[in-house]
């Protein structure tokens, strides 16, 4: 486990292999990783429980990136924490690579589940933790998803479902960047009032910089017993480099040449 | 059938707590004894298919077996793309469970007639898909497909064939022949497996003597039985309460297609690329559609004449 400060050289790590990767394999969706690489970080470096080297272990916290567009971060905190060798992160989205586009468990240790259609993930995770309950395992379950994700209607099936079995041991994070595919989530099909939706569900809600380490790691403290848990993590798509923050045009572009150069040279500043 | 899949699966859940059954708000009158006695092993998931093939994809990676349940097309279609990315693709062990196949439903309209299922579900790697053809095949099918693991669909049927007598046992994969004879093959698959032993007995009287083999399982499909069939009679008619395209004649052209075996005579009986806007009883639909008795006694008739 890494220390809170420690923390920002991982979302740091993850930033910059996913300008790497998304360059390297000429790949969309950097936008959408570098808005989640501090959540990562937070889960990976502090929050979740899990042994590397013993990715099946039973006790271990389970988590499913629901936005599985954004598999690259998955990948790239996988490397970081010992899942995967790093140099295997240069294979990502090439000929022949088990390392998809979109996250998948195929010969990947330490990924529990494969997406990349959204509303997948939470009725899955959903399901893992009425196992959990039913066979009275400690465990928690860590489920990703983005904002737009919350279009579909499954999203919402698993939503009442957890609420009703009192699945406390349900943590959804949601990358809320308030920017999908094309417009804005509230351009496309408004969300909010968004935190008192998921209240309304029933479920126990917080809101939070989803940049910031130290409440991010509160918020995932923040179970509340018979209610499962749904940190509202506001967050900048893009962030970490800054001509992709809050820029459309980063969900899809790869970077190259003098784009990537000034991204990478901007992340070691910070790094420094 | 789905009292014999009821009586089974209760049995398999008294011995194994991992059996978990989940219902898409269906089955009234039917699940409440195994609700109470198998707390933790019952949830009615709520009207919520893709939630439910979700959950059951999660259950089963935490080590259950989970069965899913509804009627016609909503365990199924609904819920197409959660079975194919989430329940195959992670090699869950899930048997889905549809009441309903066909027309099981004829009366309730076009959206309770589950007439493309076993062509949409049969393109899936990783599925076992079992329309069982009788009662007793209906119990030793959710058995054999509990025990065997992966993700299977069993169609259930209002309809089922009489127990006639058979030697062979229940296995996946392989056929049962029900009646010998040379002159055609009949392979149906299901309940209407009824209708074809009725066509059979019309047909010997009128000097025709027919094979029938009851396919429950089309995937994995029996070949051998297939190829037997276009080798050593007369011909293979195909029977089934499904649509022509993709279902168990396409299946069994494919299987004699890619082995070179070229059968004398061939027709496949089934729904002609229809939605059924007529409703009415299982049996008028397949009389109405050209796939009761009457009519696969007249279709051999013709094929043999032609």
């Amino acid at each position: 486990m890494f220390k809170i400060k420690n923390l920002k050289r991982l979302s740091l790590k993850i930033r910059r292999h996913a300008i790497n990767m998304t360059s390297v394999g000429k790949s969309a969706h950097v936008g959408s990783i570098l808005s989640m690489a501090d959540i990562l970080a937070v889960l990976y470096g502090f929050v979740m429980s899990y042994k590397a080297d013993d990715p099946k272990w039973p006790e271990r916290d389970r988590f499913i990136l629901s936005k599985g567009h954004a598999g690259a971060g998955v990948y790239a905190a996988l490397a970081e924490t010992g899942f995967i060798p790093l140099e295997k992160l240069r294979s990502h989205y090439q000929d022949g690579s088990d390392l998809s586009g979109h996250v998948s468990h195929k010969g990947i240790p330490g990924v529990e589940f494969s997406t990349g259609s959204l509303g997948h993930g939470l009725p899955v995770a959903t399901g893992m933790a009425l196992a959990a309950k039913i066979d009275n395992n400690k465990h928690n379950i860590y489920v990703l998803m983005s904002d737009g994700e919350c279009n579909e209607g499954s999203v919402w099936e698993a939503a009442l479902f957890a609420q009703h079995h009192k699945l406390d041991n349900l943590v959804v994070i949601i990358d809320r960047n308030r920017l999908q595919s094309i417009k804005s989530t509230e351009y496309t099909l408004s969300l909010e009032p968004f935190v008192n939706k998921w209240q309304s569900f029933g479920w126990h809600v917080v809101k939070v910089d989803g940049h910031n380490h130290q409440k991010l790691v509160d918020a995932c403290n923040s179970i509340f017993v018979g209610k499962p848990l749904c940190i509202v993590a506001e967050t900048i798509k893009g962030k970490g480099v800054s001509f992709m923050e809050n820029n459309i045009l980063w969900h899809y572009r790869s970077p190259q040449g003098e784009e990537y150069d000034a991204a990478i040279a901007e992340l070691e500043e910070k790094n420094a | 059938m789905r009292d014999a899949f009821l009586a089974a699966l209760t049995n398999l859940a008294e011995k194994d707590k991992d059996i978990v059954l989940l219902t898409g708000d269906l089955g009234y009158g039917v699940f409440e004894q195994f609700e109470i006695r198998f707390p933790g092993q019952y949830f009615n998931v709520g009207v919520s298919e893709q939630n439910m093939t979700g959950l059951a994809t999660g259950l089963s990676l935490e080590g259950k077996k989970v069965v899913t349940y509804s009627i016609g097309n909503f365990p199924t279609l609904r819920c197409l793309e959660q079975i194919r990315n989430d329940a195959c693709y992670h090699d869950a062990n899930i048997v889905i469970v549809a009441s309903g196949g066909g027309f099981s439903y004829g009366s309730l309209g076009m959206s309770h007639h589950a007439t493309e299922d076993l062509s949409i579900l049969r393109s899936l790697p990783n599925m076992t898909i079992v329309a069982p053809c009788t009662l007793k095949e209906t119990g030793d099918a959710i058995t054999a497909m509990i025990k065997n693991g992966g993700v299977g669909y069993l169609r259930l049927d209002k309809t089922n064939a009489e127990a006639t007598y058979i030697e062979s046992p229940f296995i996946i994969g392989k056929a049962r022949r029900y009646e010998n004879g040379d002159d055609i093959t009949l392979i149906a698959t299901g309940g209407i497996l009824g209708d074809t032993n009725i066509a059979s007995a019309e047909l010997r009287k009128r000097g025709i003597n027919s094979r029938v083999v009851g396919m429950h399982s089309i995937k994995p499909i029996d070949k051998n039985e297939i190829i037997d069939a276009a080798i050593n009679t007369g011909g293979i008619v195909t029977i089934e309460e499904h649509n022509k395209d993709g279902g168990l004649g396409s299946a069994i052209c494919e299987v004699c297609m890619d082995n070179s075996v070229m059968p004398k005579k061939f027709f496949r009986i089934g729904l002609d690329n229809i939605y059924s806007s007529i409703v009415g009883s299982q049996q008028y639909l397949r009389s109405q559609y050209g796939m009761d008795s009457k009519a696969i006694v007249k279709k051999v008739i013709d094929l043999l004449k032609a």
